[in-house]
């Protein structure tokens, strides 16, 4: 018979609210359920499919053959002689990565009420296993971004920057901790006013036109809305991604930092609203 | 055994949990908008209930006040109390589900919560990786599961089906599957809602005999909430009584149980208003409704034995009404069901009309304590079928007095029930 163990484990519960409480060791002892959750994102979106996973690789493919279509050959946007299919599948990836960061992250509270409201465990392992599962789903797209890149590059059309190519982990960082902390915010005020939830999506296709996905920011001219774009914190991220993978882009140094400032503080807030929200919110929800 | 060799597992001081009544915030920001322009305009706010002269602000409930409990590590805690006394905001405090609006609380230990069984299954997966999920879900790493796999499919009684996703499984296989995982962790501390009511009779005695052992071998700490008394009895070691957020009692299991039904049953009413009172399953505009029950004579609704229960009771008919008839049935104050009486004279209401009745009910045999009646107002067609018409539960409560030695033996209504037959007749025979 084992001896009881429980004298290690103290758990102190107060009605003190701390405003910044971040239990990495607890998030870490749960890292099987983050894993698992993980896994089953992708073991259910394709469930019941006839292509099944090949969706993973069809999704992008087709939207980047409109972008290609309608940005490229109809609107006739510039991107400094990189074929465009290439120029669509390398951008709609980060931006894919980003938005389902977001849009998954804000629905954390809502869809997982019941759960939440059973059993307590660390409920940051939601939205980490959210950004995982878009990094995978990034992962899996860059596959194919590097089937046409090869292409490209025997052809001679392409020069990518392979030096920066290590700095695509950062920025995928960058992306990742920003995506949560913007989706973590909105999932804490929708336990309140669910319209958030409703606007998300609707806001994160705004803001992809209001950053260089399917156009360079070269090809902006000067004024307002240049300035605007530039300081768009994904900006920075998305020019720094295609100047590494493609060749192109327009990096600028004070731009990149404010976006790291932005992200760091978006993680905090956002980490901070999450904190208060999750103690309590199956009170109102 | 002194207080001081036992250890802490759970310690509450001056908990409490408080919770906003009403709307909480309108639910969308559409209509905190519109009722904050209507202020402004002096107009009256859209989102107001109707019947209702303001909306819920500022009114507040406690659903716990103050508590003060310590556990120690070993103890089955039996957590009883009426429908809303705080029963499971106690739970859930302690499984960290929701925060104390006030006060602390100490867990020694790690702690598995079965609020429900199966939290987090999915239909899509198969029954082993619902085992992986449910299982990480309640604190176990992949390694303490794949370590008790095995005895967790053999307990569950579905190993042929293990496979297969559990949306296919029946019911029954589906809580005993996820029961099974609950069963096997390994945390000191186990927090229960009722959860025993699942699977079959076999598989029910199976979780108890687990149970039993969980607790008095392997020396964990439970805390159980049920309202049913016999599981409380068969195995807490102590229970807590809760009343209105507070602890009204803390000790010996029976004793316990004793003064949660006896306070459960209000005996100073005499005259009960059903006007209101419906049945969920019922049609809310019922063709009659019974609406006023009162004791006929009495102070307080409390009888002698064997007294003879006398009740006035007024029914309005929406439609004409002429195959009525009315059923009372008998429910002791833990809610079993002791009896039921009918009465098999038809009558008749007309159209509109409020009609009053004197019901009388012979209490022969009924011993004392505390009882709650639902009444069943229901309509026998010309083909002798029965519908039901109106029924309410807890219509009438009373009590019967002691019987100040008529039955000449200490009744023991733990083994011997509710009703005292009449007497046997025992002769010897004559061969």
């Amino acid at each position: 018979m084992s001896e009881i163990s429980g004298r290690h484990y103290h758990t102190h519960i107060t009605s003190q609210k701390k405003w910044f409480e971040l239990n990495l060791k607890e998030v870490w002892q749960y890292r099987d359920l983050i894993v698992l959750f993980t896994k089953r994102t992708f073991a259910l979106r394709y469930k019941q499919t006839i292509l099944g996973p090949v969706w993973i690789f069809l999704n992008p493919f087709l939207t980047s053959v409109m972008y290609t279509l309608v940005f490229g050959n109809i609107a006739k946007i510039g991107t400094h002689g990189v074929p465009h299919i290439l120029f669509y599948l390398s951008s709609s990836a980060i931006w894919t990565f980003f938005s389902d960061s977001v849009i998954r992250n804000a629905q954390t509270f809502t869809s997982n009420a019941n759960v939440f409201g059973k059993v307590y465990f660390p409920r940051l392992t939601v939205p980490i296993s959210n950004v995982l599962s878009a990094a995978i789903q990034f992962g899996i797209q860059m596959i194919m971004v590097g089937m046409f890149l090869v292409y490209y590059v025997i052809q001679g059309t392409v020069s990518p920057n392979w030096m920066c190519f290590l700095l695509i982990p950062l920025i995928l960082i960058q992306i990742g901790i920003m995506g949560m902390g913007f989706g973590i915010i909105v999932s804490s005020l929708t336990t309140k006013y669910r319209d958030l939830g409703i606007l998300v999506s609707f806001g994160v296709q705004l803001w992809m036109y209001g950053t260089p996905i399917v156009y360079p920011l070269s090809e902006i001219s000067e004024g307002l809305l240049k300035t605007i774009i530039t300081i768009n914190p994904m900006t920075m991220p998305v020019e720094l991604f295609r100047y590494a993978v493609l060749g192109h882009g327009t990096i600028l140094p004070q731009y990149l930092v404010l976006s790291w400032i932005v992200t760091i503080v978006v993680a905090l807030f956002g980490i901070m609203i999450f904190n208060r929200v999750e103690k309590t919110f199956m009170d109102t929800i | 055994m002194s207080d001081n060799n036992k250890q802490i597992a759970i310690r509450l001081s001056g908990v409490k949990k408080m919770y906003k009544l009403g709307q909480i915030g309108g639910g969308t920001l559409q209509n905190d908008l519109q009722s904050w322009w209507a202020r402004i305009r002096g107009k009256e706010d859209p989102n107001t209930k109707i019947g209702q002269s303001q909306r819920l602000v500022g009114q507040t409930l406690m659903a716990l006040n103050d508590i003060d409990l310590t556990v120690y590590h070993g103890e089955a805690l039996g957590v009883i109390g009426a429908n809303g006394a705080g029963k499971s905001t106690l739970l859930k405090l302690l499984s960290r589900v929701t925060a104390p609006s006030d006060g602390e609380i100490d867990i020694y230990g790690r702690v598995t919560s079965m609020l429900e069984v199966g939290t987090g299954f999915n239909g899509e997966m198969t029954g082993r990786e619902n085992i992986y999920m449910n299982g990480a879900i309640l604190g176990m790493s992949k390694a303490e599961i794949d370590a008790k796999m095995e005895d967790i499919i053999d307990f569950s009684e579905v190993r042929e089906f293990i496979d297969t996703p559990v949306k296919r499984y029946s019911s029954g296989m589906y809580v005993k599957l996820a029961f099974s995982v609950a069963a096997h962790l390994d945390s000191e501390i186990m927090i229960m809602d009722e959860v025993l009511a699942v699977g079959d009779m076999a598989f029910q005695k199976k979780c108890l005999a687990k149970m039993d052992d969980v607790s008095s071998r392997q020396g964990k700490t439970i805390l159980y909430v049920s309202h049913n008394m016999s599981t409380i009895r068969q195995f807490c070691t102590r229970v807590i009584v809760l009343k209105e957020g507070r602890i009204i009692f803390d000790g010996d299991v029976n004793e316990g149980i004793g003064v949660y039904m006896t306070q459960s049953i209000d005996t100073s009413q005499v005259e009960f208003d059903l006007s209101n009172k419906y049945q969920k399953y019922l049609s809310p505009y019922p063709k009659a409704k019974m609406m006023k029950a009162r004791f006929i004579n009495k102070e307080y609704a409390v009888f002698d034995y064997q007294e003879q229960i006398n009740f006035e009771l007024q029914i309005r008919a929406r439609m004409p009404a002429n195959w009525l008839s009315l059923r009372f049935e008998i429910r002791a104050a833990d809610g079993s069901s002791v009896g039921t009486s009918f009465a098999f004279d038809r009558f008749s209401i007309e159209e509109g009309e409020l009609k009053s009745f004197i019901v009388s009910f012979n209490s022969k045999g009924l011993i004392a304590g505390k009882y709650s009646v639902v009444l069943g107002l229901f309509e026998k067609n010309e083909f002798g079928s029965y519908t039901d018409i109106d029924v309410i539960e807890r219509a009438l409560s009373f009590e019967i007095k002691d019987d100040d030695g008529q039955i000449g033996i200490q009744w023991s209504k733990q083994y011997w029930g509710f009703v005292k037959f009449d007497d046997l007749h025992v002769e010897s025979s004559r061969n």
